[in-house]
């Protein structure tokens, strides 16, 4: 067990620079575990919500499901006021977008264009979003667009600091063909299980699921969440 | 008798009774009744060339035109009227050729950067409505003069079907199922009006463009003329090409056969 006690730390340590203490210079951080699952019809989204300034939660129910358009959510990890920014970016061009075509927009089109701007800044964002939604063309689409600024189309996706501890949980308990009441399931599991490793994971589990007639938005609260250990 | 000639304070001469010369000299300025002359001039030079069609049907879209060759010493298919602009996406143009060409440079790009910005193809009604948005930009000042040719733009997307557009040099654009510009347009228009098209698959339709366009060739004032034949459908797999050789020459053949069924019905009835 690898439990560490500093006797001590003092969380008004200051480093270098005398005006600040540490935590304060640390970046915000959606330290995160996000999600998304395509099923025949739509899509379902989920996150946790807690955002960190190095070990201080500074807000322990965010709200890390950002609205695109009116089928399409991102999911942010990563730096909050990157991701932040991007988003509102990308909300900005693809409203321009669907006006000028006339028609709702594609998720294609919305993940295409976070992954322009993720690409070409690159170097000065720390950002890793998927994007999920449902259109007309495709149906249920997840495309996940990590740092660096790749693209790529998954049936399901996870992200964020915490994903690293649910892969063995995607990969083997993850089966296409489900229904939208078996993939909110799934996803609630698989976000209780990361909340539950992960530090900077935490606070409640929001979920959204996106089909044609809409969204409908979820959150199980802490006490709600599934318990896998019996200590 | 000719009407009497003015001379201007500025050496321009017109003739008197011609009132609107005063107002047709810049796109920029408009006449007391509402005219910009010089983008009716435009429309003027696309009705002197020779016609392009394109027609909309269940699983494509067609396009024909009648290629004037003026002269026998021309390589065989230079001077193409019909571009690609992406790969779905094919342009018939009528007009100025030069003028045409530069604007299938400007709609290429537009759809290139579409798919470089958004991920996917353009959708045609987008594309035709930034291209006629450049081509209207002409009519606006003085400096410039308006594009000299009409085109009409067709593709064919797994999503949208077959679409069908085309645009003037005034800068709008309309959606069709079946259209014609150039000095044949009215009869060709009143040929396409006899077609089902929404009825008709692409093997039929490449038949009846290649009849239409004989039909109105005119054999007396124009004498030979190529035909340019192109498609993009299902047939194609969504891909805008010229016709093969084969299919060229099975419709050539019939839009000559029909021609001569119709000369012969016409004897009978004498």
């Amino acid at each position: 067990m690898a439990a560490c006690m500093s006797a001590n730390r003092s969380e008004n340590a200051f480093s270098a620079n005398d005006l600040v203490p540490e935590w304060a210079q640390e970046e915000v951080s959606t330290g995160t575990t996000i999600m998304a699952v395509e099923f025949d019809g739509g899509v379902v989204i989920g996150a946790d919500s807690r955002t960190t300034t190095g070990a201080y939660i500074a807000n322990r129910v965010t709200d890390k499901l950002t609205p695109i358009h009116d089928h399409i959510f991102c999911c942010r990890s990563g730096s909050a006021a990157d991701t932040q920014a991007v988003a509102d970016a990308v909300t900005y061009q693809l409203g321009f977008h669907s006006i000028e075509l006339d028609e709702p927009p594609l998720v294609q089109t919305a993940a295409n264009l976070f992954k322009q701007m993720c690409y070409r800044y690159r170097e000065e964002l720390m950002a890793g979003i998927i994007v999920a939604g449902w259109d007309k063309r495709k149906g249920g689409q997840v495309y996940t667009v990590p740092m660096g600024g790749m693209i790529v189309r998954q049936p399901v996706s996870v992200g964020g600091s915490g994903s690293s501890y649910i892969y063995g949980f995607m990969d083997s308990n993850y089966k296409p063909g489900m229904t939208k009441e078996e993939c909110l399931h799934f996803c609630t599991q698989a976000l209780t299980l990361a909340m539950e490793r992960d530090g900077s994971s935490g606070g409640v589990a929001r979920l959204a699921a996106i089909t044609e007639d809409g969204v409908e938005r979820r959150v199980v609260l802490g006490n709600q969440l599934p318990k896998f250990s019996n200590v | 008798m000719l009407p009497p000639l003015c001379f201007t304070a500025d050496f321009r001469v017109y003739h008197m009774l011609s009132s609107k010369l005063k107002y047709d000299l810049s796109a920029s300025t408009f006449s007391p009744d509402g005219r910009v002359f010089q983008v009716e001039y435009a429309m003027k030079a696309v009705e002197n060339s020779s016609t392009a069609i394109g027609i909309r049907c269940k699983d494509g879209v067609v396009f024909g035109v009648e290629k004037l060759v003026l002269s026998k010493l021309y390589e065989q298919g230079s001077n193409k009227r019909i571009f690609n602009v992406d790969r779905h996406v094919g342009m018939a143009v009528a007009g100025l050729l030069a003028d045409a060409r530069s604007l299938s440079e400007v709609a290429r790009e537009e759809a290139s950067n579409f798919r470089s910005n958004y991920g996917h193809n353009i959708p045609l009604k987008h594309l035709s409505e930034r291209v006629a948005m450049y081509v209207h930009a002409y009519t606006l000042y003085s400096a410039v003069r308006p594009f000299g040719c009409s085109f009409i733009l067709g593709s064919y997307d797994q999503d949208d079907g077959p679409q069908l557009y085309m645009v003037d040099p005034s800068g709008i654009s309309y959606g069709y199922w079946g259209c014609a510009i150039g000095k044949a347009k009215q009869a060709a228009k009143t040929e396409i009006e006899k077609l089902q098209m929404k009825d008709m698959t692409c093997r039929e339709l490449v038949k009846e463009v290649a009849k239409i366009i004989y039909i109105v060739h005119d054999e007396v004032k124009d004498k030979a003329f190529e035909l340019e034949l192109s498609w993009v459908g299902e047939v194609t797999n969504g891909k805008h090409e010229l016709v093969p050789k084969d299919v060229r020459e099975e419709a050539e053949k019939y839009a000559k056969d029909s021609l001569e069924e119709e000369d012969d019905s016409d004897e009978e009835n004498m």
